[in-house]
């Protein structure tokens, strides 16, 4: 696979000279984009079937055998649809949004490690870029809440500001431990320095467990997914910082959403399990591993979504502030002292 | 000591997971969606739906013009005229039921003294225009004379508990 990737590229070069690397960096950014924007589509096709196989019905199985081409007939709904722009909105802001809310959430993807030697961007400080673009996301929600001139929207914005400002203090503590373990920001080296004989007994979520619960919490609050859908609320403030969307402009927050799920489920698998790693010695790494211990992190969202009620507001914030952050801190400690001592082993 | 076991519950997530599991056992169970174009629920022989006059087999109909489910109708959705017919029997010249204003209770069809007025288990009908749920003595009357093998199977069922 390699090899071929690599004579690939030889033969582009000397074919197109200059012109090569950023026509061949576009392809790469469709090989990736595209399976996403695919794979976003037939999460919320998962969604609705799982919530429904958990709440003892069917899900929607009406369109296409056991309802396959659901996501085709929503989108090509949501695009057919209206777009009702609110005459008191600030117009540029209100179409730039969900724009600002989708970006990010691709663009993450440049720095992700699918297998050795498989990044399209392969950055030493990864991990900042990550952090860095997974809160940039929030802009989209927050200028959505305020251009749209609404006070549900306004109240939805101002709620996903918070939480985000709260959560991503814990998220980042609990990275800066898996930064400790593995000594080095770019991800592809966390995977690396996961690898050992001994298959899963390697993997950073051994010595840094309560880290990666607190990791994958603080992606949940951070995508804004049940049950720290605030943001949203529709029982109490209608649907929140999209309340004012329609059509396409909903679409795309609809998009970012799911996005970022599978961001923030690839990027657990590859700071705690792993990566491309195989589990068990006697099997070779693939991708295939990584997406598979993604699609569990992904089938734990809509778990989580079909169990947990939704957090109230000042729940939310003790949770963020009184439970995990100082959690966090703690571990690093932990994590720190234990690195000196003989007894670490990873 | 119970508050340090609290803590030591909350912090370990035992209510979080206990919770998942229910869900989780859930996911695999069988669903009871009724898939309703698909699959239908049984009915049984009381079932009430959209009414009917019923005929004896002679052809006569049986409707004798008493009034009974016009006086015993909740809703007052049932209007009837009278006349003597030419054999100077009593018969209904209009006999209309609303089924706009029908609330199916069924109390027509218990309050008839010769099984004349009955429901059927005819639920799925509709209207397109105001006035086609307004059923007329002939509607009835067509409604009966198609469905009165099944009409007449019910009644036979449920006479043991009459």
């Amino acid at each position: 696979m390699m090899e071929l990737l690599n004579t690939l590229e030889k033969a582009g070069v000397d074919l197109l000279g200059p012109v090569w690397l950023p026509l061949w960096t576009v392809v790469k950014i469709l090989v990736i984009v595209l399976p996403i924007m695919g794979g976003v589509a037939y999460l919320t096709l998962a969604e609705r079937k799982i919530l429904g196989w958990m709440q003892v019905r069917p899900g929607p199985n009406r369109v296409g055998p056991w309802g396959l081409l659901q996501p085709l007939a929503d989108g090509i709904k949501l695009l057919l649809k209206e777009i009702i722009i609110p005459s008191k909105s600030n117009k540029f802001l209100f179409l730039a949004a969900p724009v600002l809310a989708l970006t990010p959430a691709l663009a993450a993807w440049a720095v992700i490690p699918f297998d050795e030697g498989m990044t399209l961007a392969n950055v030493n400080a990864g991990l900042l870029y990550i952090l860095a673009m997974t809160s940039l996301g929030v802009y989209g929600i927050i200028i959505a809440g305020w251009a749209s001139n609404s006070k549900y929207a306004f109240l939805g914005a101002l709620r996903s500001s918070a939480q985000i400002v709260s959560y991503e203090l814990a998220m980042g503590f609990a990275l800066v431990c898996v930064l400790l373990a593995a000594q080095s920001m770019n991800l592809g080296d966390i995977v690396r320095g996961q690898k050992s004989e001994y298959g899963l007994l390697g993997w950073y979520f051994i010595p840094l467990f309560p880290m990666f619960v607190v990791y994958f919490i603080s992606g949940v609050a951070e995508t804004n997914r049940a049950p720290f859908d605030l943001a949203e609320d529709e029982s109490a403030i209608v649907a929140g910082f999209h309340t004012e969307y329609s059509g396409m402009g909903f679409a795309l927050f609809f998009l970012a959403e799911y996005a970022n799920m599978i961001l923030i489920s690839v990027l657990t698998s590859v700071m705690f399990l792993g990566g491309w790693l195989s589990p068990v010695p006697f099997l070779p790494d693939s991708i295939l591993w990584l997406l598979a211990k993604m699609s569990f992190f992904l089938f734990l969202f809509l778990w989580f979504r079909a169990t947990f009620p939704r957090y109230r507001y000042d729940q939310l914030m003790r949770l963020g502030w009184k439970v995990l952050i100082p959690l966090t801190l703690v571990w690093v400690v932990v994590v720190a002292a234990w690195m000196q001592t003989p007894l670490w082993v990873w | 000591m119970s508050k340090l076991f609290n803590l030591l519950k909350s912090f370990l997530l035992i209510e979080l997971l206990q919770g998942l599991s229910v869900t989780g056992r859930y996911f695999f169970a069988r669903h009871i969606t009724v898939e309703y174009p698909d699959e239908r629920t049984p009915q049984g022989f009381r079932f009430r739906g959209q009414h009917a006059q019923r005929r004896y087999p002679n052809g006569e109909e049986r409707c004798i013009g008493c009034k009974l489910c016009e006086a015993v109708c909740p809703a007052m959705a049932i209007k009837i005229e009278i006349a003597e017919r030419e054999d100077g029997t009593r018969r209904t010249t209009q006999y209309d039921i609303d089924l706009v204003k029908c609330i199916f209770c069924g109390f027509c069809e218990e309050s008839c003294p010769v099984d004349a007025i009955v429901e059927t288990r005819v639920f799925e009908y509709h209207g397109e225009q105001r006035g086609d749920l307004y059923y007329t003595k002939e509607m009835l009357l067509a409604n009966g004379d198609k469905h009165e093998a099944q009409i007449a199977l019910d009644r036979a069922s449920d006479a043991k508990y009459r």
